[in-house]
């Protein structure tokens, strides 16, 4: 593997120039994705900017009635934290259904939102993949293609995005704090992440060199009444077959609001507009959910091993909204 | 006299070694200018190599050799043609091992693997197993020596003439077999002789091999494994991991380290073949079975032929006048399947255990009444009487524990909220084999013993049985006993494969504890070390061959969601007839394992291979699922008393392999009672399931 320097930074503008100096250069957060990465060859930074002595690990309730969350705060923390657990429960266990115990422990929330794609081909460098090699092809397309997207997908890209935590702060309408080389900036996630279109390779709009250095919750009492459901291959320890986040407010049995978002169907975090569009004042009924669920999946294009990801989805949908409806 | 110790649950002796991180494995040993070897695998599926530029990667910081076809030491030709290791530019399989680097630091060595630049010429590839593949040949025997056919009866007469037929197709994947350790090796030159640590279930085989291949005597070489972290079979014999760290030592003349990467262990260290697998029953209206036929076909590599015996679990397992079975193999252009826990066994009885249930159904009698009226004293294959079975004791106190009585046969016939719930059943059965082995007894003046075998103990507690059975040959308290394995300059043993190593090695013990015994006539502690060796060649070569074999059943609690297709273990529940067990702690272990790896290949494992480039693309564990604990909700593996007097000194049968055998049937057999769906493709995934609601 590629020899590469160790920096620590003393602050976020320190760590931004860094990067922002050296083409080469990746920030290192909790390392449970980018060493493996290193290792096979996927990526091959020559210099690591370790952002986890930076303060920026601190969960703090902000004035307004939401929440602020450090980029460097670990998985394990952010999910035994007595306020999002009772604020925002759709956070705590899309954490809690990631990975495991001890990954959690080391993952970041920054790094985790930034994760790579699981796609067995991105991360094998003797298969063509446009996103590790841009103009090299897409194995994927027309190959092992079970765990890839049935949403938004190009010819050039079938990955999907492997965050759980990405999901839930998709459903809750986070903001993202970022500082780049002009300063610090607010993001709302919706405007993070990117289809692949022609340039996979490029999996957000951030600009090179930007930091992550928090997410903030806006209030949202309805999230309350949250939940993430995920399935999965195996009972633990594996990304999701198809998941789904959901936050529903109920006035009566009509629908005054609701939020959700899906897992493991795209290139990013799939907030569902168009399914919440369909249950927004209508009276509840696990009918209503999956009418939503089809509408939501209705452009979907299953590739040639994923077409169960469609009633997959549809039926967690319809758990999930059912369950948050009789709690 | 014995004083006890069989049979008594004592801790791993080498439990705090591991436990405290000080027990050694093959790449750990500390040594003087030791350098790291990176393997180079293939990028082309069947070719040759037309040119290989190493100026890069020698340039490479630290980097000190490419060891290729052009310039790697010289081996013998032989019998193993696998193993002859960049000696040719041919490559017969995507990923066979074309180079290793050579280098200061294994950073360096991996760094160096990348850079090094290679021109293939190649052609079309052959890399998925059908069933109307126009490659399918008759092997001349299947693993290790039985015959690729049998007939008995007339099935086809028999089968026509049948009320009640089953005609099944079952399919299984590749499993990769992916022990904690890779295949690793420590290896060093010093003056002609070579010195290897490596990760493997038998260095004395390891020591021949190479004695082979680098044609040296014997005894100039020496192959120490003293802790190996599991094999599975796939450390059966020299792998490519102990032939490069030789190769590429001698070419630098420097120790080298080599340890294959998880992703390296998916294709050139063996696997299972993948099957297709026809069963075909036939029985009267009372579920006595008139013909069975069990036609399997596997694949192997143009390289070398190994036959998966797939088939002959179904040779000895029930009785029917009619039989037949057949195996079939193709090359293919893929690297050589090889030994997986239960080869033959472990695939065949999915197949066979899981029609049985189909027949059960079709003649709608209870599956493990089905299987006492099928049950057989002699065995249907060999003519001749089992030395002891027990299969039908394990089906009814298997029965009773698990609580089958009263099961309702009928199909999705319980529920649970959104969960369908179902149990199954099948029964097990894996020959009882020994080999071969040779050990040395000593007594020491102190009142002490040393027990040596090159026996290996891959993590299922081998040592620790060993040392039981010689404290009770020489009739003392364990305590008084020292035992040493692991290492080629002891007495020659049998490996640890086979489910039989404990049968082997505790045969020779015994042997050489009673000969000590004999040199000691007044029983007190010799004036000065005495020792007897004993060497079961003659014993073990002379014994009559009668079919012994250890018997399980096995019973399977599932859920299946029937919205979402996913299927849960409620629990599992074995038991075992099989011999004296020596150490019930790590006999359980043993059971459990193979049980839950059973439960891995019916619900989660799958070699997933993209036929465009010839191998498989789910090569890391985060991809290729095995199941996790959090799968195993509940499971508990208990065993019979059982005495058997024919089948060697310490009376034990084996129990690494049976825990496996027809655990996935079990597990199918459960999703099917639960759903009314039967699903005869492993993996049972959630994508075969989703929306069961609406299925059946």
């Amino acid at each position: 593997m590629r020899a590469f320097r160790y920096h620590r930074p003393a602050d976020v503008a320190e760590a931004v120039a860094v990067l922002t100096a050296e083409p080469q250069a990746a920030y290192l957060g909790g390392g449970t994705n980018l060493v493996d990465l290193m290792k096979l060859g996927v990526q091959r930074p020559d210099v690591l900017v370790d952002v986890t002595r930076l303060p920026l690990d601190t969960v703090e309730e902000v004035p307004d009635g939401g929440l602020r969350i450090g980029a460097t705060v670990r998985n394990s923390d952010l999910a035994a934290h007595p306020v999002v657990r009772r604020d925002y429960p759709v956070l705590a266990r899309a954490l809690l259904a990631a990975a495991s115990g001890q990954l959690r422990n080391m993952a970041t929330t920054g790094g985790n939102m930034l994760q790579r794609t699981r796609c067995v081909y991105f991360q094998d460098t003797g298969k063509a993949c446009n996103k590790r090699e841009p103009g090299s092809g897409c194995a994927a397309l027309h190959g092992q293609n079970r765990d890839l997207a049935v949403l938004d997908w190009s010819e050039q890209c079938v990955a999907t995005h492997p965050s759980d935590l990405a999901v839930a702060l998709a459903a809750l309408d986070t903001v993202v704090e970022v500082h780049d080389a002009d300063g610090p900036r607010d993001i709302p996630i919706a405007e993070l992440y990117r289809s692949p279109g022609t340039h996979p390779e490029r999996e957000t709009t951030l600009v090179r060199g930007t930091l992550i250095t928090a997410v903030r919750l806006p209030p949202l009492p309805a999230a309350r009444r949250s939940t993430y459901l995920k399935v999965r291959d195996r009972a633990s320890f594996a990304f999701a077959a198809g998941s789904v986040a959901a936050v529903l407010d109920l006035d009566g049995d009509v629908v005054r609001d609701v939020r959700l978002a899906y897992g493991a169907v795209a290139h990013r975090p799939w907030r569902a507009y168009r399914a919440e569009a369909e249950l927004r004042g209508r009276p509840f009924s696990p009918e209503l959910a999956a009418r939503a669920a089809d509408a939501e999946l209705a452009e979907a294009r299953p590739l040639r091993h994923n077409g169960f990801k469609l009633p997959l989805t549809r039926a967690i949908t319809v758990r999930a909204l059912t369950e948050l409806a009789s709690s | 006299m014995s004083t006890g110790a069989v049979g008594r649950a004592y801790p791993r002796l080498e439990g705090p070694a591991k436990v405290t991180g000080t027990a050694r494995y093959a790449v750990e040993y500390p040594m003087d200018g030791v350098t790291y070897g990176w393997a180079v695998p293939s990028a082309v599926v069947r070719g040759r190599i037309t040119r290989i530029d190493t100026t890069e990667a020698l340039a490479s910081p630290g980097v000190l050799a490419v060891v290729h076809h052009g310039n790697a030491p010289r081996m013998a030709p032989g019998p193993q043609p696998e193993l002859r290791l960049l000696q040719e530019p041919t490559v017969h399989y995507r990923g066979q091992y074309v180079a290793v680097v050579v280098a200061t630091t294994l950073e360096a060595a991996r760094e160096g693997a990348r850079l090094v630049r290679i021109d293939y010429d190649s052609g079309p590839h052959s890399t998925v197993l059908t069933e109307d593949h126009p490659g399918l040949y008759k092997p001349d025997q299947v693993n290790p020596s039985y015959p690729t056919d049998t007939a008995e009866g007339d099935f086809d007469a028999g089968y026509a003439a049948a009320p009640v037929r089953v005609d099944v197709t079952y399919r299984t994947p590749a499993y990769h077999n992916n022990p904690m350790e890779p295949h690793a090796t420590t290896a060093q030159w010093h003056d002609g002789r070579l010195l290897v640590h490596d990760s493997t279930q038998g260095a004395t085989p390891v020591r021949a091999t190479l004695a082979e291949l680098f044609e040296l005597p014997p005894e100039s070489i020496r192959v120490v494994a003293e802790h190996v972290g599991g094999g599975f079979g796939s450390k059966g014999y020299a792998k490519a991991s102990v032939v490069l760290a030789a190769l590429a030592a001698r070419h630098v003349e420097r120790p080298v380290k080599l340890a294959l990467t998880r992703q390296q262990l998916f294709g050139p260290v063996g696997y299972r073949t993948p099957t297709i697998q026809r069963i075909r029953l036939a029985a009267d209206t009372d579920g006595r079975l008139t013909a069975i036929c069990h036609d399997a076909i596997g694949q192997t590599s143009t390289i070398r032929e190994f036959a998966e015996q797939t088939a002959v679990y179904t040779r000895s397992m029930y009785a029917a006048p009619h039989r037949r079975t057949t195996h079939r193999l193709v090359r293919l252009d893929v690297p050589t399947p090889f030994w997986m826990r239960a080869p033959g066994e472990c695939p065949g009885a999915y197949a066979l255990e899981s029609a049985m249930d189909e027949l059960a159904i079709a003649v709608g009698i209870d599956p493990v009444e089905l299987r006492v009226r099928n049950d057989t004293a002699v065995d249907p294959d060999q003519g001749r009487p089992f030395t002891s079975r027990n299969l039908v004791a394990c089906l009814r106190e298997g029965a009773e524990r698990f609580g089958w009585a009263g099961r309702d046969p009928s199909l999705r016939s319980r529920r649970d909220g959104r969960w369908l719930i179902g149990t199954g059943v099948a029964g097990s059965s894996y020959p009882a084999r020994a080999r071969p082995s040779s050990a040395t007894a000593t007594a020491r003046p102190d009142g002490s013993f040393l027990v040596q075998i090159n026996a290996t103990d891959i993590g299922t507690g081998a040592r620790t049985a060993i040392w039981q059975v010689a404290a009770d040959a020489l009739g003392v308290p364990p305590e008084r006993v020292e035992i040493r394995i692991g290492d080629s300059e002891l007495p020659a043993a049998a490996l640890a494969g086979g489910s039989m190593g404990t049968a082997s090695w505790s045969w020779a013990v015994i042997r050489a504890a009673q000969a000590l015994r004999e040199k000691l006539p007044d029983g007190g502690p010799p004036t000065g070390e005495v020792t007897a060796e004993a060497d079961t060649t003659e014993e073990v070569g002379g014994q009559p061959a009668l079919p012994r074999y250890a018997y399980g059943a096995q019973f399977v609690e599932v859920r299946v969601d029937a919205d979402t297709g996913e299927v849960r273990l409620n629990r599992m529940l074995g038991v075992f007839a099989a011999g004296r067990v020596v150490n019930p702690t790590t006999a359980r272990s043993q059971l459990i394992g193979g049980m839950t790896m059973g439960l891995s290949m019916a619900l989660h494992e799958e070699g997933l291979l993209d036929e465009r480039y010839g191998d498989w693309v789910n090569h890391d564990l985060a991809t290729y699922h095995i199941t996790s604990c959090a799968d195993v909700e509940s499971i508990e593996a208990y065993w019979l008393d059982e005495r058997d007097d024919k089948l060697n000194p310490a009376g034990v049968k084996g129990i690494g392999e049976i825990g496996i055998v027809g655990a996935a049937a079990a597990v199918a057999n459960a999703v099917h009672h639960a759903t009314g769906v039967r699903i005869r493709e492993l993996p049972i995934r959630l994508d075969k399931l989703i929306g069961v609601s609406d299925l059946a």
